[in-house]
């Protein structure tokens, strides 16, 4: 089936958490079909090449497929965290959104699964979250 | 019909600064349900407890909650008439003032004094802990300056203390699910190595402990995430039966949304192992948690499960460590962002040698870079049209990061033309380390405050 390429925000939503210099971010999908898709893409592999500017030290995934959740855990990316960063934004809670930015290929029967503005004008139902099970 | 088995416990503050006229719908619904009931305020961030130690040096009365009368005084009578019993850790730096000006405060209202038990034991900031400090910490401990150091307690003193008769529970530093497991271990009877009980009423507190994050606060996103009334949002209401397990709602009338989606997100929030979430309690494992809607505004969670405490208790000692400086100034129209990089590019110059300088164009790159501006310099210029410069530093003299406000300022006439709005603060910079102390060296319990100055009674007048 064709591929189409969207922002990760359109198939998942998520919210970020820190400790220390420490960051956690959830990623969940907005519908169970786009699961497997995320499970496949939103890799540890791929959130660390996004956050790459940060030198995470570590990334690890942790997967509650019963949620259709996952949690991302990012080491040493907040240059020191609510102590020592010189960000507005010390405790990084911006950052979901720079996670969510990550492009990925969403086959084109899940659109319908998608938040957000549709790509196809002629299926205007993305219906995010209403119809989980 | 609920079972009378039920206990309710709804928060009304998830942080010091948060609203403070939440309560009261919260009170009216845990009062018209009927039932026992608990409300709690969740107000000690990691730095709040520091920066009430240093208001407690400047005024030894402090110390405590700044808005303790404004969270309260709407909804004291209401609680006490209704049997609704207040858990809180606004005691802060000073647990005995918060209570003392708790039962002030009943008697200016005209009410009866409640019975107000604290928590002790948390501080360890005095000199006879400091050898705890010191084995706990070691080589860390070197030159710390330090301004508090706590440990976070568990859920154990506050039911002890409801059990006793306490009305009123004031807590300082405490491990922020424990507000909800304190009252849900004294109303339940279970055994305290119950772990999967435990573990389902620790995650029912940390549903509850961010307030309004569970129900629809912090969730909006237009066109993606929409979110109806968030400026009455309605506060959270855990109904947690004797399994521990809970179902999330909120008062009636009230914007906002507690959804599946909602709830996903504060489960996760600042969990790192979903399996091991650790707190003084009990270790709580979501790993197989479901979250269910079971109905308008109601989520239930099921499926957590318990593990053994952690052996020991953690310690967060907070440490003075220099000062923040920042400033800002504003660019706007033709060229507006190349001005404002040669500004920071005149900063950079100026202030050479006093150590990292972090630039932000705010408008088209800020958040998202990094203290050492790899992002931003990968950054091609743009043509932004309202751009405001922000640049920060840390220094452990205040003399030298004083300068940095000097030099912001001091482009309204040496920097690019057209700048404005300029804005500069220094503030105290406090450092957090953490380490774990083995909990038989904290003894923790709590106890009852004489109910003032003038009666001595706590009766009724």
């Amino acid at each position: 089936m064709k591929r189409i390429e969207v922002p990760l925000h359109r198939a998942a939503h998520g919210r970020t958490g820190d400790k220390g210099n420490r960051s956690n971010i959830s990623v969940i999908a907005w519908h169970p079909s786009l699961w497997d898709v995320l499970v496949e893409q939103v890799t540890e592999a791929a959130v660390a090449r996004q956050f790459a500017h940060r030198h995470p030290s570590r990334v690890q995934r942790f997967l509650l497929p019963q949620l259709h959740a996952m949690n991302f855990v990012l080491d040493d990316v907040l240059d020191g965290g609510v102590n020592e960063a010189l960000n507005l934004d010390s405790h990084g809670k911006a950052l979901s959104f720079l996670l969510l930015d990550l492009p990925i290929e969403v086959p084109e029967g899940l659109l319908p699964c998608l938040a957000g503005a549709a790509i196809d004008p002629a299926d205007p139902n993305p219906s995010p979250g209403d119809n989980a099970p | 019909m609920t079972p009378p088995s039920i206990l309710r416990v709804g928060c009304a503050a998830g942080f010091s600064g948060d609203r403070t006229d939440a309560a009261a719908p919260v009170v009216g619904a845990l009062a018209a349900a009927g039932g026992p009931a608990v409300l709690i305020f969740e107000t000690l961030a990691e730095r709040t407890l520091a920066l009430a130690q240093l208001a407690r040096r400047a005024h030894p009365e402090g110390g405590y909650e700044p808005l303790l009368d404004d969270l309260l005084s709407p909804v004291l009578a209401a609680c006490l008439a209704a049997g609704i019993r207040i858990v809180s850790n606004f005691g802060a730096a000073n647990p005995e003032g918060a209570a003392m000006r708790i039962a002030a405060l009943a008697r200016e209202l005209g009410l009866r004094v409640p019975r107000i038990a604290i928590v002790v034991g948390d501080d360890l900031s005095g000199s006879a802990q400091r050898p705890l400090l010191e084995a706990a910490l070691d080589a860390r401990m070197q030159g710390l300056d330090i301004v508090s150091a706590n440990a976070y307690v568990g859920a154990e003193p506050i039911a002890d203390a409801l059990l006793a008769g306490a009305e009123i529970v004031v807590c300082g530093r405490v491990a922020d699910p424990s507000l909800t497991v304190g009252p849900a271990l004294a109303h339940f009877g279970w055994a305290r190595d119950d772990w999967d009980r435990l573990a389902r009423a620790t995650m029912a507190g940390h549903l509850l402990e961010c307030g309004a994050q569970v129900s629809g606060g912090y969730y909006a996103d237009p066109g993606f995430k929409d979110v109806p009334g968030m400026a009455r949002l309605g506060y959270p209401i855990a109904e947690i039966d004797a399994d521990g397990h809970c179902t999330i709602t909120k008062p009636p009338g009230t914007g906002g949304r507690i959804d599946a989606h909602t709830v996903k997100e504060q489960l996760l929030y600042e969990v790192h192992d979903p399996a091991a979430y650790l707190t003084p309690d009990v270790v709580a494992d979501i790993g197989a948690a479901q979250v269910e809607a079971v109905g308008t505004d109601r989520v239930r969670l099921s499926g957590v499960r318990g593990h053994p405490r952690p052996p020991g208790l953690k310690v967060n000692v907070c440490h003075e460590t220099g000062w923040l400086a920042e400033g800002e100034i504003s660019y706007a129209g033709a060229r507006a962002e190349a001005r404002a990089r040669l500004a920071a590019d005149v900063l950079r110059e100026r202030l050479a040698g006093l150590g990292r300088l972090r630039v932000d164009l705010i408008g088209a790159h800020s958040l998202f870079a990094d203290d050492a501006g790899e992002w931003l310099a990968a950054q091609p210029p743009r043509e932004a049209r309202d751009v405001r410069l922000r640049v920060a530093l840390n220094h452990t003299e205040r003399a030298a990061a004083e300068r940095l406000a000097r030099e912001v300022t001091a482009l309204y006439t040496c920097g690019p033309a057209g700048g404005g709005g300029v804005r500069t603060s220094l503030r105290p910079r406090l450092d957090i380390v953490s380490c774990s102390v083995p909990r038989e060296q904290v003894p923790v319990g709590h106890r009852f405050i004489a109910s003032g100055p003038a009666d001595g009674s706590g009766a009724a007048r």
